[in-house]
């Protein structure tokens, strides 16, 4: 009779194999809490600074201050605080008052000069003007912060209605001292062009390289020399890259500092390795077949590469380079070392002007004292990930499209 | 034509049927080596046009390292060596300004497991002759695509899916839109390494049927590991072991009277 009941041997095997596994789901658990923690803590921290705070108030653009002729010259801030204060007319000491006008944001006059350099017809009439509160009222209007100036702000929305809107300002402003002003506007086009430069360089330089080393370069001792090498830069820690980039762009060549342009070279040496082995494997992966077949019916070496080995290796190429294009998306410290590390209010408007990048953003916000930075800190983290997200997303999408079998 | 003779024709390597048919192909003291490996020592011999030929020998013999040296297709494989001469039309193929894209328009090639671009039907077909710039228009190069299709005996299952894919073919269909595709640029000799052996019976059979029919334009190497499929298809038969060329002649004679040894052996299945 064959004994088919468990033996006292296997138990312990099957004991082993349960314990193994047990240990991945407690890894992947614990992996799972810890990222959901980071995430809802990021977005719960992040989430106010998509918002901001406004009052309304009526406004007499009084021509006594505002010259028709220069209505840029006119001092809309006194004309604002004016009639703010007018709204209280028991606040009377000197301290008070200037706690009432530390509420209102230096936007508030700036977008009421906008308004009326557009409408000239405005002065002399009165307007309603709507007015962003500072940083510090905001805070307490979303309620983040409790102020010592709480009394004072209840009393203030009780005369001026407050209301909570979408902060356009966060992404059409570049950085500035003010957090209510801050926006993300500078470092988001300083890492597109940063990037864009980037890849413009490393792609055909990348998917070059590996073409000519996978399919033309005969086999020899320098080939698994420069092999060798590529593997080596792609594990280099890219501050290095960033040294690199200093003493020969910004001290041989005497490129801008600060500049994208500086930036997207230090990058694109950066993900140039990463481009290339992913491209040299994704060649590799196609069957030789498919080559051997053109080649059988008289085409050029090539011809083949070109024809028929590049568009089935194309999938594997793009998902290297947008892997290698979210690592540059993220990468700060290259850029510290040219910096890109300064605090640029402006815009920039192309690839030479001083510009910083989103991660360097985030490094900076997260450096300064004021809470309401906190979140913009989060806040840009947040824009970060979510780039990040979309290019891996594109990645899958582009493998997804042009994968096909053979 | 009797035994003694035979033996005297592989010496001289004319056998029986190369007295009515030109010589295409013939090497003369060929030698290649793979890095250290010498995978073909001292081969010379001669084929025939509008005749299959058939290399057979067990693996590991050096067949299809030679088939591959007659379109150069062992340029591609690094380390690869070749001393000696392989002439086409007289030709030798290996001199310095033979052109190789030229050489294998004039030399097409099928290999064991069937290799369709991933690319449509059509397109398959089609590709030969648009880099070789032969059809002058779009109608033309319809016309030659569909009577390589026909030549290759597919056209008549795929007519209604020229644009679809040709890796959905099934794989005997795959391995004729192969041979289609190596006909499509009009070569003078096929080369067929192991065509067969990733097709079930019936597909084989449709193989060999085509084969004998495409013998009658051109000049048909084929390897194969398959004994009776050699004595089924071939005209003629060279035998080959551990790089040497053992014997070629008549298909018929080197089944039925086998002059050496080892052919006897290995095709009474004694080893192989």
């Amino acid at each position: 009779m064959i004994d088919l009941t468990g033996k006292a041997a296997n138990t312990k095997r099957y004991a082993a194999e349960k314990r193994f596994k047990s240990y991945g789901a407690i890894a992947l658990g614990l992996t799972t809490v810890f990222l959901l923690f980071l995430l809802a803590d990021i977005v719960g921290k992040g989430w106010p600074a998509f918002f901001e705070h406004h009052a309304s108030v009526d406004v007499m653009i009084d021509p006594a201050s505002v010259d028709v002729a220069t209505p840029a010259t006119g001092d809309y801030s006194a004309l604002i605080k004016d009639a703010v204060r007018a709204q209280f007319p028991d606040i009377t000491s000197r301290s008070d008052k200037k706690k009432l006008a530390s509420f209102i944001s230096q936007a508030a006059a700036d977008d009421l000069r906008d308004r009326v350099v557009a409408d000239p017809s405005l002065i002399g009439k009165t307007v309603k003007a709507d007015i962003l509160l500072s940083a510090d009222a905001d805070l307490y209007f979303k309620g983040i912060e409790q102020s010592d100036d709480a009394e004072m702000l209840e009393k203030f929305k009780t005369k001026l209605p407050v209301a909570k809107s979408i902060s356009w300002r966060f992404w059409t402003n570049g950085d500035s001292r003010e957090p209510e002003l801050a926006g993300l506007l500078g470092a988001i086009k300083g890492s597109l062009l940063t990037v864009g430069i980037a890849i413009l360089l490393g792609l055909p330089l990348g998917v070059g390289a590996a073409i000519y080393l996978e399919q033309f370069a005969k086999k020899s001792r320098w080939t698994d020399v420069i092999e060798v090498n590529i593997n080596n830069l792609a594990a280099v820690p890219s501050i290095i890259f960033g040294l690199l980039g200093l003493a020969m762009f910004l001290n041989f060549f005497g490129l801008p500092r600060s500049a994208p342009l500086v930036g997207g070279l230090v990058l694109a040496l950066l993900v140039l390795p990463t481009i290339i082995i992913a491209s040299r494997a994704a060649l590799r992966a196609v069957p030789p077949s498919i080559k051997e077949a053109a080649l059988g019916v008289g085409a050029s070496q090539q011809q083949a590469v070109f024809h028929h080995v590049l568009p089935l290796a194309l999938p594997g190429i793009l998902t290297g380079t947008i892997l290698g294009l979210a690592r540059a998306f993220g990468e700060t410290a290259p850029l510290l070392m040219i910096g890109m590390v300064a605090f640029i209010a402006d815009v920039p408007q192309g690839p030479t002007d001083p510009a910083t990048v989103l991660p360097v953003q985030i490094f900076l916000w997260s450096d300064l004292p004021e809470l309401a930075f906190k979140s913009k800190t989060a806040a840009a983290i947040i824009v970060l990930i979510m780039i990040l997200m979309s290019a891996n997303a594109i990645a899958i999408y582009l493998r997804r499209k042009f994968e096909r079998r053979w | 034509m009797d035994k003694q003779t035979t033996k005297a024709n592989i010496v001289t390597g004319t056998p029986r049927i190369m007295v009515e048919r030109p010589t295409r192909i013939s090497a003369r003291n060929v030698d290649i080596y793979y890095g250290e490996k010498h995978a073909i020592k001292n081969l010379s011999v001669e084929i025939p046009d509008r005749a299959v030929s058939a290399f057979i020998g067990p693996s590991g013999c050096g067949k299809s390292t030679f088939l591959r040296a007659v379109n150069r297709m062992n340029d591609t494989i690094a380390g690869c060596k070749l001393t000696g001469e392989v002439c086409l039309d007289g030709k030798n193929i290996y001199d310095a300004d033979v052109d190789v894209v030229e050489l294998r328009s004039h030399v097409g090639m099928v290999f064991q497991k069937p290799n369709p671009f991933p690319k449509s039907i059509f397109e398959n077909v089609a590709y030969g002759p648009r880099i070789h710039g032969l059809a002058k228009d779009k109608t033309q190069l319809e016309e030659m695509v569909v009577n390589s299709l026909k030549k290759a005996g597919l056209f008549e299952e795929v007519k209604d899916r020229l644009h679809q894919s040709g890796t959905g073919l099934s794989g005997g269909q795959q391995q004729r839109l192969c041979i289609a595709r190596a006909i499509a640029v009009n070569p003078e000799v096929i080369l067929m390494d192991e065509p067969c052996s990733a097709l079930d019976p019936i597909a084989t059979a449709r193989i060999e049927e085509l084969i004998d029919e495409l013998r009658q334009n051109y000049c048909i190497i084929i390897v194969t590991h398959s004994m009776q499929q050699a004595a089924r298809v071939s005209q003629l038969t060279a035998f080959f072991h551990l790089g040497t060329l053992v014997e070629f002649g008549d298909t018929d004679e080197m089944f039925t009277s086998p002059t050496d040894k080892r052919t006897q052996d290995y095709i009474t299945g004694r080893f192989g």
